[in-house]
């Protein structure tokens, strides 16, 4: 009876209880998310183009962070590590469309997959070697980032929200609706999503796949950086971060490879919810540490029941 | 082959392919000499019966094959008197070459409008430029401007194969290698649509190869045509010499000479298409 209860009326009760502590829950999980949903973004864009499941895109974020703050410690000023470091994520770019997709294009599925898992481990030995393996901190206040926080009372609670985090999703919002206009309004942003719906025909209209691929890369490069500022921000900069590039698995599961919108309401929705669930499930019933596994869980029981994720693309078929 | 020696061909032709083999996956020969030119201004069938090679002739000339695993291993292929084998299917485009392939193959989650400015990739001539080309297609093809912001998936074949039609021409193609435009459309539909192709080529001055199973149909839009057997030429002439000829007639046209046919006319047709290939 108890244990019902622990799972159906008492964490309602904690939250109704004390909303000014699920507002500051929320938020938590918030920022998680745009998180998540960013990697999610640059795992769907290079899925969308050129149907490569880009296991080096955790890895992109720690290099992308890596370079910008080994600049910085080498002695270049950080507003020009940020430039800098953009420069350097178009010639990674360019680089892996010239050295390992030109050469393997028309190779199956998983030829390429094994490839982004060789690009994954040269960009770990290539920056340590660059710019050492030690644990760095990032560059936040050099950047302009504010790093003091708003308190407000809602409720007569008590709410704390970091400045860095208010920046990291305005960040994340603006960058974003960036893409999304590129996308859908652009000659570019077309070609990318003609790519994505059919591969021949593309290529028949003079689409041209090297100018997409190395854009696509550097979009994904970008976001990368993007990632890896406000990661590395909240906990410090370390080859450790390629593992929440794993966050993004579940959230793909869950928003579907190919869905820009699925991977940003994805990426959301698996954040605050594992962290919901974490604080109001998950310490009082299960001794804690749910995050780690909790959208796995989710995202197989969606599976169940949705095997083409929440929003993945519709096939249109005419009959 | 009919008295008729073609008198169309001009001095230079737009294309002209000379003997090409072509071969997939390192195996398997599927063209085995094919040779054909198309006049500056012409439209030219290349006619023949699934998996004569039809598409893969198309396909050699726009670059395509090797998305396939094929590749051209003898012969050339020349573009307004440059050889083009080693071009990208995108500088072939550029260069004002550009296939519209069989089934259509529009971009379904996108736009109809969304498809047609995706043919204008290759430009650098301007907005306004492309623009006005967007509003020529329309012209072409009203039934697009009432669609043109439904997604593509969604429309009918017909739509649809205006649609890949219109998006080549937002290439400013000097030559559009046509495949199976037919295909899978109501005959009404179909003479819609080669009455467009008559016309655009009149108007804008177009070339077009067209690879066609429905003989029929495109031996009367076209001013030359090719018969394809398995990989090799194996008939020519000009189309309305081609209408008349005994063999297309009973092979492509089914029209039968003397009636009802007897097993021992079977096999003589079958005699003689050896002997034709």
């Amino acid at each position: 009876m108890n244990l019902v209860e622990g799972i159906f009326v008492k964490p309602f009760q904690d939250m109704f209880g004390a909303p000014d502590f699920l507002i500051q829950v929320l938020w938590e999980g918030l920022v998680a998310g745009v998180l998540y949903a960013l990697i999610a973004l640059g795992f769907v864009l290079i899925y969308k183009s050129s149907r490569i499941f880009n296991f080096a895109q955790g890895i992109m974020v720690v290099f992308a962070a890596l370079t910008l703050v080994g600049l910085y410690e080498k002695g270049v000023p950080a507003l020009l590590a940020l430039p800098l470091t953009l420069v350097v994520m178009f010639l990674l770019a360019v680089a892996i469309e010239r050295v390992v997709l030109r050469p393997l294009v028309n190779q199956p599925d998983i030829i390429l997959f094994m490839a982004t898992i060789g690009i994954t481990l040269f960009l770990i030995g290539f920056g340590e070697i660059i710019f050492g393996g030690e644990n760095k901190v990032m560059i936040t206040e050099q950047l302009f980032i504010p790093t003091g926080s708003f308190t407000f009372e809602p409720f007569g609670g008590f709410v704390s929200i970091e400045q860095k985090d208010l920046t990291a999703v305005i960040g994340a919002v603006l960058l974003v609706a960036g893409l999304i206009l590129f996308l859908n309004k652009s000659k570019m942003g077309r070609a990318i999503r003609a790519l994505g719906d059919d591969h021949q025909a593309a290529l028949s209209v003079g689409i041209s796949l090297s100018t997409i691929w190395v854009l696509v890369w550097f979009i994904a490069g970008v976001i990368a950086l993007a990632t890896g500022i406000v990661w590395g921000a909240r906990a410090g900069v370390s080859f450790a971060l390629e593992v929440i590039a794993f966050k993004a698995l579940p959230v793909l599961m869950l928003g579907g490879l190919e869905s820009v919108p699925g991977a940003i309401i994805g990426g959301l929705a698996i954040g605050i919810l594992e962290k919901l669930f974490e604080i109001y499930w998950g310490q009082p019933l299960l001794g804690g540490n749910t995050e780690t596994w909790f959208a796995f869980v989710f995202a197989l029981i969606v599976l169940l029941f949705r095997p083409q994720g929440l929003f993945g693309e519709k096939i249109i078929e005419r009959v | 082959m009919n008295g008729t020696e073609p008198a169309i061909a001009p001095a230079t032709p737009i294309l002209s392919v000379n003997n090409i083999e072509v071969i997939y996956d390192h195996v398997i020969l599927v063209l085995k000499g094919v040779s054909l030119t198309v006049p500056q201004g012409g439209i030219t069938a290349l006619l023949g019966a699934n998996g004569a090679g039809k598409t893969t002739t198309l396909k050699a000339i726009s670059n395509l094959l090797h998305a396939e695993r094929g590749e051209v291993t003898k012969g050339s292929i020349v573009f307004e008197g440059n050889e083009v084998q080693a071009l990208s299917p995108n500088d072939l485009v550029r260069r004002g070459c550009i296939q519209v392939m069989e089934g259509r193959h529009c971009f379904g989650h996108l736009t109809v409008e969304d498809n047609l400015m995706t043919g204008a990739f290759t430009r650098r001539d301007g907005k306004a430029a492309i623009r006005a080309d967007l509003d020529l297609v329309y012209e072409y093809f009203p039934r697009l401007k009432v669609r043109h912001s439904s997604q593509a998936g969604y429309t009918s074949g017909g739509e649809q194969q205006m649609t890949a039609i219109g998006r080549a021409l937002m290439s400013r193609p000097k030559m559009i290698l046509l495949d199976e435009p037919s295909m899978g459309l109501a005959p009404q539909l179909v003479e819609e649509i080669f009455e467009i192709v008559k016309k655009l080529n009149e108007e804008q001055g177009v070339s077009f190869l067209l690879a066609e199973q429905n003989t029929n149909v495109a031996l009367r839009f076209a001013k030359y045509g090719y018969i394809l057997e398995s990989g090799r030429i194996v008939l020519d002439g000009e189309a309305s010499a081609l209408r008349e000829n005994e063999d297309v007639k009973e092979f492509y046209l089914g029209v039968a000479g003397e009636g009802r046919k007897s097993f021992k006319d079977v096999k003589h047709y079958k005699r003689r298409k050896r002997w034709l290939a």
